[in-house]
């Protein structure tokens, strides 16, 4: 059972959400798998979408994936150029939209198989990616 | 009460648009109410027969409010579900529901937007969304959306099943031919399969000529019982069948972005209706991007998935082909002012009718309408038919 609203508030504990984007600046890449159905969840919930189960924990994935679907968004060099926006297929049976990193825009292609790493940007951390091959 | 039984009790009376492109210097509720005092007049009613209502926006929330207000009515059932693009379908079948209980007797159907003139556009409106509508696991990835989203869809379709960009291109060619044969369609210049190639790249493979347009418009029609359609000044248009399936929101938490929740929503309309795709004499398709087109042929039945790419081709969709689609230019070349539901809609009406003039399918007597909303995210299909289809 959740905690009470007055009690999360005491121990400072978070939502998914939260959760999820406090790891990532701390460099951590973790995502959720039921305990009801023992499926990975992406993205963080209070409630597994598969089954309705209630109990999820947190786990860090192996970060290996595969390019299911890609696009190269087109914008002009004084504003920064191409860039890549892709969604992958987690090795444990998530999706997430990302980016491949390393290699130009028109190069990612579907089926490459991709390994996450936590960019720390200025703004927020991100979850990109690089191609397999390239991170050995 | 069984859904089939709701089955051509209700019908499309009168249909209306107003401001398409520009509509400089009017604002949204003054060419929403433009197309309803049309549609109202066109089904032969006065402003005052109507105690039903159906609208929705992207701007304001609450939107049902204000356009009550302004016509003054005081309407015993209200509808505002918003769900994107697709609404002005999905507002069909609490419609009906509503009718066929006697809550209300003639329901006005109308959506109206500024989005290409407005102060505040469609630029200053993607950006509020970021804040209003926050999408936090796809936002650090700057897509831009809605089109990222349809470039994936393609992507993903072409690395599966072969399509490719002139197939795509077809589309867009197709629903050009058809603008060019309706007087009201704001774009119809002449458009060839290399001019959609050779247009400025967005999103790979989608070029701006695979993309809806940008603009102005407001439409809407009124349905009452089918028995007071027949006392009306119009041929009534049956409403055989109408059914809304959502499956997600974000592009990235489709489980496969190449089935639509259409594949529901068709079934489930095509089974109220008890007609099957064969039946479809018009199709009317959400066209805000060319892979649209081919994802709802092959989800609706029209083709076996993955045929959709061959099943476009050599205008096989334009005017003379296998299948009549998107008769009135499309989101593509006709209208797209943010959210096109309705105006898929009104064509179908006025096809049915048999009032097109040069662009006039011959005999048809059932439209199918599929409307899309957000990033092939809600999917709303309808049934229309003539006395004949009853």
């Amino acid at each position: 059972m959740p905690p009470s609203n007055e009690r999360q508030a005491e121990s400072g504990a978070a939502g998914p959400e939260k959760t999820y984007f406090t790891a990532l600046a701390e460099g951590r890449f973790s995502i959720q798998r039921c305990l009801q159905c023992e499926r990975a969840v992406f993205y963080p919930r209070s409630v597994c979408p598969h089954c309705g189960g209630v109990r999820l924990a947190w786990f860090e994935p192996s970060g290996r994936g595969t390019v299911y679907a890609t696009t190269v968004v087109h914008r002009k060099a004084e504003q920064g150029g191409n860039y890549n926006v892709c969604l992958v297929d987690l090795d444990e049976g998530v999706r997430v939209m990302s980016r491949v990193d390393g290699l130009p825009p028109s190069d990612v292609r579907i089926g490459m198989r991709v390994r996450a790493s936590v960019e720390a940007a200025v703004d927020a951390p991100r979850l990109v990616f690089s191609r397999e091959e390239a991170a050995r | 009460m069984k859904l089939h039984d709701l089955r051509g009790r209700t019908a499309i009376a009168g249909v209306g648009q107003a401001g398409l492109g520009k509509a400089e210097g009017y604002t949204e509720q003054e060419i929403l109410t433009q197309a309803a005092m049309a549609a109202i007049e066109d089904a032969g009613l006065t402003l005052r027969d109507i105690d039903g209502i159906a609208t929705c926006s992207s701007l304001s929330t609450m939107w049902a409010m204000p356009v009550i207000e302004y016509l003054g009515i005081r309407p015993t059932f209200v509808e505002s579900t918003m769900i994107g693009g697709s609404s002005y379908v999905a507002h069909l079948l609490p419609a009906m529901h509503a009718l066929a209980s006697g809550q209300c007797s003639a329901v006005l159907v109308c959506y109206g937007s500024t989005q290409r003139t407005a102060a505040f556009n469609r630029a200053e409106l993607t950006k509020a969304r970021r804040h209003l509508d926050p999408q936090p696991y796809e936002t650090p990835y700057d897509p831009p959306l809605p089109v990222a989203a349809y470039a994936l869809a393609a992507s993903r379709h072409m690395h599966q099943y072969g399509t490719t960009r002139e197939q795509l291109a077809e589309v867009a060619v197709a629903a050009r031919r058809w603008a060019q044969l309706n007087p009201e369609a704001t774009m119809r210049d002449p458009l060839t399969v290399e001019d959609v190639l050779a247009a400025r790249m967005l999103c790979e493979p989608l070029t701006v000529r695979d993309c809806c347009m940008v603009s102005d418009g407001a439409g809407a029609f009124v349905l009452v019982r089918a028995e007071r359609a027949r006392d009306l000044r119009r041929p009534p248009v049956y409403v055989l069948g109408n059914a809304t399936a959502v499956w997600n929101r974000q592009v990235s938490s489709m489980h496969d972005l190449t089935v639509t929740a259409a594949a529901e929503s068709g079934r489930r309309a095509y089974d109220m209706a008890g007609v099957a795709a064969a039946d479809v004499d018009l199709a009317m398709l959400y066209d805000a991007f060319t892979i649209n087109t081919i994802l709802f042929l092959e989800d609706l039945g029209f083709c076996a998935k993955g045929e959709g790419g061959a099943f476009v081709d050599g205008g096989a969709i334009a005017q003379g082909g296998r299948l009549a689609v998107n008769t009135n230019g499309g989101g593509l070349s006709c209208v797209h002012p943010g959210m096109y539901g309705v105006f898929l809609v009104v064509e179908a009406v006025r096809q049915l009718r048999g009032e097109c003039g040069v662009r006039q399918v011959d005999g048809a007597e059932v439209a199918l309408v599929h409307g899309n909303g957000g990033t092939l995210s809600s999917q709303s299909t309808a049934i229309l038919g003539t006395q004949a289809a009853l």
